[in-house]
């Protein structure tokens, strides 16, 4: 190490134990950091060289295991992969690194992932299928059918995902991204039998698809890069390929659209409110209406923009449509 | 540096629910002496939604949307962080899957268009801050908005994915962008530190998820007002409605007083450069945004 230049640096680490601590206090730890080192060399040296009670997980130190998941100034790491100086070039010197949610932690980095693993388990994440116990030959998958499942069995259960998901956050029964991608990835499988059951189950407004609020935190989140939102996508195209879309709200606010650009090539803003509520539905969203009408921010069915060269809109809705949505 | 020009897709909503949106933003260009071409053929982007539906009509209106753009052999600049999204995402997947866009190519020859994918397309906030600069933006404010302090909403669709967006917004990081307030700055205004910058505002689950909606905009709103922001600006249409047009409900539902004037970028671009305020639109406002 003699060549190594390091440089000093302040860490400010969260510390708590559940079973003692009322409040949370933060640390500061100073290390000499070589060029290189990664959060979870922070973290094991705090461990070794300051605190031997300071506790998180690690198991593998290669970005398999999903254990050493933090946060650093509020972004989501995977501690063995993530390193000290990238994170100064986003975020400065004072880096904070804390656990991936302080309400759920246990002890220090260590947090309590019950809802996690058991929403995980809610969507079967295994494969289902009815297994001829004497073969006589191999279960052949191709390239092809093998490339639909799209990077999504890379998910090493890290977690980040779930904890930087705002819409888990704010609703604790949405699964969250990492069992719907999950369900996706053994629903894009020609092995599997279980895509209905599991459809069904992400399928309803409040657990399922319909509350991602479409923010990509998930996307910026996993270390493995496989893109869960775009997984719950394919979750919605499942649903109308299969035509297993409910005619709720949510369904046919994503369906709406599709009239209104049929008509104006732009969308009718207060058509498609009306048309995803239903008649009664849509009179709760009066009062703010006429609080916009009054300000000029609400056009009249008269006097909506169209789209100029219409025909093509017209056209190219005809010919490239893939799936129908039947309602009620 | 020879003038600026873009081909404009305005989207949806600035031609209706936020006239102020497309007021602002011809107003400023021409301040900034920036050209913009409207492309009055353009349709919705289906505000990622359309693509739950159906996907490859969602590709083939998008691509018929920059193909547009294309024609004028001009960048396409969006006014809404959605369209951005939707609109960049398709050119990414087309840019990189040679089968894909022969196969939408395949629809539109059949209209007389091509999408040949030689327009960038960016939102309007990064062809300010990246091919304008700020340098240049400073240079030309009258008013300066000394003293006053505002919080920067980024909108989730204009950083992240990052990789997506990386080419077009400068490389902002989605963990801590700071182009919005450079932007605040260099208008001579003072920016407000608050984690709920970079965060959603619920706008896509409102239908669907309105406590989700109304616990996301209500987080970012108090974040704000509690560390001193006196007006949020954004230069997203969707998260403005959000904030401004439900605040008063949002108000209620948080259970605290979380009235706050919400600006769209190009507005407060605009005031810095003098313009006057009805010119840029803060008649269709609902909240208050009587501090001007």
């Amino acid at each position: 190490m003699a060549n190594v230049e390091t440089k000093k640096m302040t860490f400010k680490v969260f510390r708590f134990n559940s079973e003692t601590d009322y409040l949370p206090v933060y640390k500061n730890y100073t290390l000499d950091i070589a060029p290189g080192e990664v959060i979870l060399d922070v973290l094991n040296r705090i461990k070794w060289e300051h605190d031997g009670s300071f506790s998180y997980r690690r198991s593998c130190r290669h970005g398999i295991c999903g254990s050493c998941a933090v946060k650093v100034n509020g972004k989501a790491t995977l501690a063995c992969k993530d390193r000290v100086s990238d994170l100064v070039e986003t975020f400065g010197e004072e880096l904070v690194i804390e656990p991936q949610d302080e309400t759920r932690a246990i002890k220090d980095m260590v947090i309590d992932k019950g809802t996690f693993w058991s929403k995980y388990n809610t969507v079967q994440p295994y494969l289902k299928a009815t297994i001829d116990e004497a073969p006589q030959k191999e279960n052949l998958v191709s390239p092809e059918q093998a490339e639909e499942i799209d990077e999504a069995d890379y998910c090493i259960q890290c977690g980040n995902c779930y904890y930087s998901c705002p819409s888990v956050n704010a609703n604790p029964d949405y699964l969250g991204p990492a069992a719907l991608a999950l369900t996706y990835r053994f629903n894009a499988d020609v092995r599997d039998e279980g895509k209905t059951d599991r459809l069904d189950t992400v399928n309803q407004i409040g657990p399922g698809i319909w509350d991602c609020v479409k923010c990509f935190e998930c996307a910026e989140a996993c270390p493995k890069e496989l893109d869960p939102i775009g997984k719950i996508t394919k979750l919605h195209q499942q649903t109308f390929q299969e035509g297993m879309a409910a005619d709720n709200v949510a369904v046919r606010h994503a369906v709406g659209f599709k009239p209104s650009i049929a008509k104006h090539g732009l969308l009718d803003e207060g058509e498609l409110v009306r048309y995803s509520e239903g008649n009664i539905g849509v009179l709760k969203h009066v009062p703010v209406a006429i609080k916009m009408f009054k300000k000029g921010k609400i056009i009249m069915p008269w006097n909506m923009p169209k789209s100029k060269n219409m025909d093509e809109i017209t056209k190219l809705i005809e010919i490239a449509s893939t799936v129908k949505f039947k309602g009620k | 540096m020879s003038k600026l020009k873009y081909a404009l897709y305005t989207g949806c909503t600035a031609k209706e629910s936020t006239p102020e949106l497309l007021m602002s933003t011809m107003a400023i260009a021409k301040a900034l002496d920036i050209e913009l071409v409207v492309l009055d053929e353009a349709s919705c982007c289906g505000a990622s939604h359309l693509q739950d539906f159906d996907d490859q009509l969602s590709l083939t209106l998008n691509a018929r949307n920059i193909s547009y753009a294309e024609k004028h052999g001009l960048t396409m600049v969006t006014i809404c962080n959605t369209c951005q999204l939707n609109t960049g995402m398709t050119k990414d997947r087309l840019d990189h899957d040679p089968k894909l866009k022969e196969t939408i190519n395949s629809k539109l020859n059949e209209v007389g268009l091509t999408y040949a994918g030689t327009s960038e397309v960016k939102h309007f906030l990064y062809a300010l801050i990246d091919d304008l600069g700020v340098d240049a933006i400073a240079a030309k404010v009258t008013k300066p908005l000394t003293d006053m302090q505002i919080g920067a909403f980024y909108g989730c669709h204009n950083i992240r994915p990052g990789e997506l967006h990386h080419k077009s917004n400068g490389g902002e990081n989605a963990y801590a962008p700071t182009s919005l307030d450079r932007l605040i700055l260099a208008l001579g205004g003072k920016n407000v530190e608050y984690e709920s910058k970079n965060k959603c505002c619920g706008f896509h689950v409102e239908l669907q998820a309105p406590k989700t909606a109304n616990k996301l905009s209500s987080t970012a709103l108090a974040d704000a007002i509690d560390n001193g922001a006196e007006a949020i600006v954004t230069p997203c249409p969707l998260c403005h409605l959000r904030m401004d047009t439900q605040q008063a409900h949002i108000s209620q539902e948080a259970g605290r007083d979380l009235s706050i004037p919400i600006l769209h970028m190009p507005q407060m671009v605009g005031l810095a450069l003098g313009i006057e305020p009805a010119k840029l639109g803060l008649q269709h406002h609902v909240a208050d945004v009587t501090f001007v």
